[in-house]
């Protein structure tokens, strides 16, 4: 009896597409503190051994772990073509394109399929970046929003300003961002960068509470136990109340010493409601030099006491879900003792955006 | 007794004296005891690198190692691998960030200079990922000590060089909130030990101590509280200095010795009991700054940031002979014989040399830095036989002798 080649083939194939995806498992599998790391690494050789074919089902694997199993799936991808490109080997370039066009695969993975098409075949990268100017990836469409720029940019007039605004209803990036703000101020045209961003500009505040001895950081203030605007505290130096605060800066700077004057070992609080239209995920990212803790709902999200090494937009970046309708937002925010004229900032900026740093307004803006 | 062969396989396969196998090399001393350090100096050859950067290159068997971190947030980490000899790529690796990649601008994620045992390479980034390869660049395992310990980072960026002792890595993340100290299975990637540390930012790196073969090999954890003897085997306490010590510039060991940058540099003797290591002098005014100090031919030298070289009596710390370089500095002196090289922050590579008594100027070399881009030299050299490696943010160089004019 002759069997059909495709079941020949099936059964030949069906063990080795078994033991990939075992072996892939293994790599998805890696847990905190190296806990899987030995399997990981047999599994790894095996994946690197399997070539070329296995670059779908290890596309398809990112995303499914953490981000170290992610790392350990990029490596064995990269092996792979390197070690395909050394011996000319093809590698399935119109797969991989097929897996990066496709929205519902993994972040991760659409990313790790365009860096590895990146190193098999760059020309076909470049062809096909210019197409990601509206990925969801932020770090997929930065090429494309460079190209814009880079396009807008041997223009003059009217030309380079289209140029320049079409960048901007794609851009995420805050150089980027920043760039193109400026250049279209020249142009005549003032970018909301608050709304860009999505970062928060209406707060009420309350303080200050102490921080001696950074003591504050640790000390749950009345202000942790209830938000409500109308109550009045004792507080560092006397009775406290909130007041509304409206930041004026272009990135969402909230900044306790207007209001509060130049305190130092002092502790303050931020609030304010965001009214989100569905229930989702959302990022809350946060950039400050001083000790902060973050609340939404009353939930903790994070808390760091590191003082004054530096500040940066999107520094921090917590994990929410919000809730339909409003979603209170608490931040604590505390300024140290350190004399030096580099530890005076005590303030914070904090957005709300989704995980690709696309801002989510409030509803109720 | 005989040796299994996997353990002879290992023997042969160990670091080589030519071998310059973590920051500052041999048993993080600064010192290539087989290096001749030429005194007119060229450029051999370049290699383009992929990313940012001031970890050193270091050497194992022919091959260089660097880390670099690319893109607009330093996200995309790289590992490579090189051709000692010839200056061809023979591979490279990367991953992408778990951990915070924020430093001040100077600096960059790529901060933390490899180590080797010979057969492995341990990276270690500033944003606390760190891997694991075999020499032909084989992934050995991963970590990510933000993902495992998510308050552990520093806003100015983390630069702390791991060691290997025996089948220890030691990596110190110090940090003013989530501070620690791990020993690492180098086989495994799996946690041995993890010990808290001192909550303040602290740049040093952990150094190798094993002045003889009958000693406890130990590794040394440096911290403003002073320096911790820990066995690399179990992290458990050997013996602890509480003096104090600089959380920028890492001490060094020579001889038995360590030279602490404490209080000025402090010359300890460590015990094999347990007890505080006596102190054998002390050199108030020596201020090494950030650069870490060297001994060498029965001295000590510091360079402070502004580019001036003070020497000291190894024995007794007595003040020697000084010599102002064009500064300024970042990156620490290595030497061989009686030679010095050092490079400052605009590539100026300056070849000192002491044969004569005080030391002087034998020769120098401007590097090519891509000025446009603002480069500079960060990261100590590499030395090997009469090789000097050095990378800026784009470019790794060796450099070798120059014909006589």
């Amino acid at each position: 009896m002759k069997l059909p080649v495709a079941f020949v083939l099936f059964a030949a194939l069906a063990p080795l597409h078994a033991a990939l995806e075992d072996s892939l498992k293994s790599l998805v599998a890696v847990e905190r503190e190296g806990r899987g790391n030995e399997a990981a690494n047999t599994a790894w050789q095996d994946i690197v051994k399997a070539g070329p074919s296995a670059i779908p089902a290890l596309l398809a694997a990112s995303g499914k772990g953490s981000e170290v199993a992610d790392n350990w799936l990029r490596l064995a991808g990269d092996v792979i073509v390197e070690n395909a490109r050394r011996t000319n080997e093809p590698v399935p370039l119109a797969a991989m394109e097929t897996f990066l066009t496709d929205l519902t695969h993994s972040p991760s993975g659409r990313q790790l399929a365009f860096d590895l098409m990146r190193r098999a075949d760059p020309a076909k990268a470049d062809a096909i970046e210019p197409h990601l100017i509206q990925d969801p990836v932020q770090a997929l469409r930065r090429g494309a929003v460079e190209r814009l720029i880079t396009v807008a940019r041997k223009k003059s007039g009217d030309e380079m300003k289209a140029g320049y605004l079409e960048a901007l209803a794609a851009v995420r990036d805050e150089d980027q961002t920043a760039f193109l703000a400026k250049e279209l101020k020249q142009l005549g045209v003032t970018v909301d960068l608050p709304s860009h961003f999505g970062f928060l500009m209406k707060w009420h505040i309350i303080g200050p509470f102490e921080n001696a001895e950074k003591k504050g950081f640790d000390t749950a203030f009345p202000p942790e136990k209830e938000v409500a605007l109308e109550a009045t505290y004792e507080g560092k130096s006397g009775q406290v109340t909130w007041q509304p605060f409206e930041s004026k800066h272009d990135y969402g700077k909230v900044d306790f010493n207007k209001p509060f004057g130049m305190l130092k070992e002092a502790t303050a609080y931020a609030t304010t409601t965001f009214d989100s239209a569905v229930e989702r995920d959302a990022e809350l990212r946060l950039g400050g030099k001083n000790a902060w803790k973050v609340w939404i709902n009353g939930q903790l999200l994070f808390g760091r006491d590191e003082y004054h090494r530096g500040q940066e937009m999107d520094q921090y970046k917590l994990k929410c879900r919000l809730k339909k309708g409003a979603n209170v937002i608490l931040v604590k925010c505390c300024q140290d003792g350190q004399k030096e004229e580099w530890t005076v900032e005590w303030e914070f900026q904090l957005r709300v955006c989704d995980s690709t740093g696309t801002a989510i307004l409030s509803a109720s803006k | 007794m005989k040796l299994a062969l996997p353990a002879l396989c290992a023997l042969a396969l160990s670091c080589h004296a030519s071998d310059w196998p973590q920051f500052r090399g041999p048993g993080s001393t600064g010192v290539a005891a087989d290096a001749a350090i030429p005194a007119k100096t060229k450029i051999e050859w370049t290699a383009p690198l992929p990313g940012r950067g001031l970890a050193s290159p270091i050497l194992i068997g022919g091959k260089l190692f660097i880390t670099a971190a690319s893109g607009p947030k330093q996200q995309r980490l790289h590992v490579l691998c090189f051709d000692a000899e010839t200056g061809a790529r023979i591979w490279e690796r990367q991953l992408q960030a778990t951990g915070r990649t924020m430093t001040f601008a100077k600096s960059s994620v790529a901060a933390c200079t490899p180590c080797s045992d010979g057969r492995r390479v341990f990276a270690l980034w500033s944003c606390n990922d760190l891997a694991a390869f075999d020499l032909d660049g084989n992934l050995l395992w991963l970590r990510g000590l933000t993902a495992d310990y998510p308050n552990a980072s520093n806003s100015l960026g983390m630069a702390s060089s791991p060691i290997v002792v025996g089948e220890t890595v030691v990596v110190m993340i110090e940090n003013d909130s989530e501070s620690y100290a791990l020993g690492i299975d180098a086989k495994t990637g799996r946690n041995l030990w993890k010990l808290d540390r001192p909550k303040t930012a602290n740049w040093t790196s952990p150094l190798p101590f094993h002045p003889d073969a009958k000693s406890r090999p130990a590794a040394l954890l440096q911290s403003n509280a002073g320096i911790l003897a820990i066995d690399p085997a179990s992290g458990s306490r050997l013996w602890e200095y509480t003096g104090g010590a600089s959380t920028i510039s890492s001490g060094v060991v020579s001889g038995g010795t360590l030279f602490a940058v404490s209080n000025g540099i402090t010359a300890l003797s460590p015990t094999s009991d347990g007890a505080a290591p006596a102190q054998l002098w002390r050199a108030k005014g020596i201020n090494p700054s950030t650069i870490s100090p060297l001994i060498l031919d029965g001295l000590l030298f510091s360079v402070n940031s502004a580019g001036v070289i003070a020497t000291a009596d190894a024995k007794t710390g007595d003040s020697k002979w000084k010599l102002r370089l064009t500064g300024p500095f970042s990156a620490s002196p290595v030497g061989a014989g009686q030679r010095l090289v050092l490079v400052n922050e605009p590539g100026l590579l300056q070849v000192v040399d002491f044969s004569k008594g005080d030391g002087v100027l034998a020769g120098d070399l401007q590097l090519p830095l891509k000025t446009e881009a603002k480069e500079l030299i960060l990261g100590t050299p590499a030395l090997s036989g009469s090789r000097i490696f050095i990378r800026t943010d784009s470019a790794l160089w060796r450099i070798g002798e120059a014909a006589a004019e």
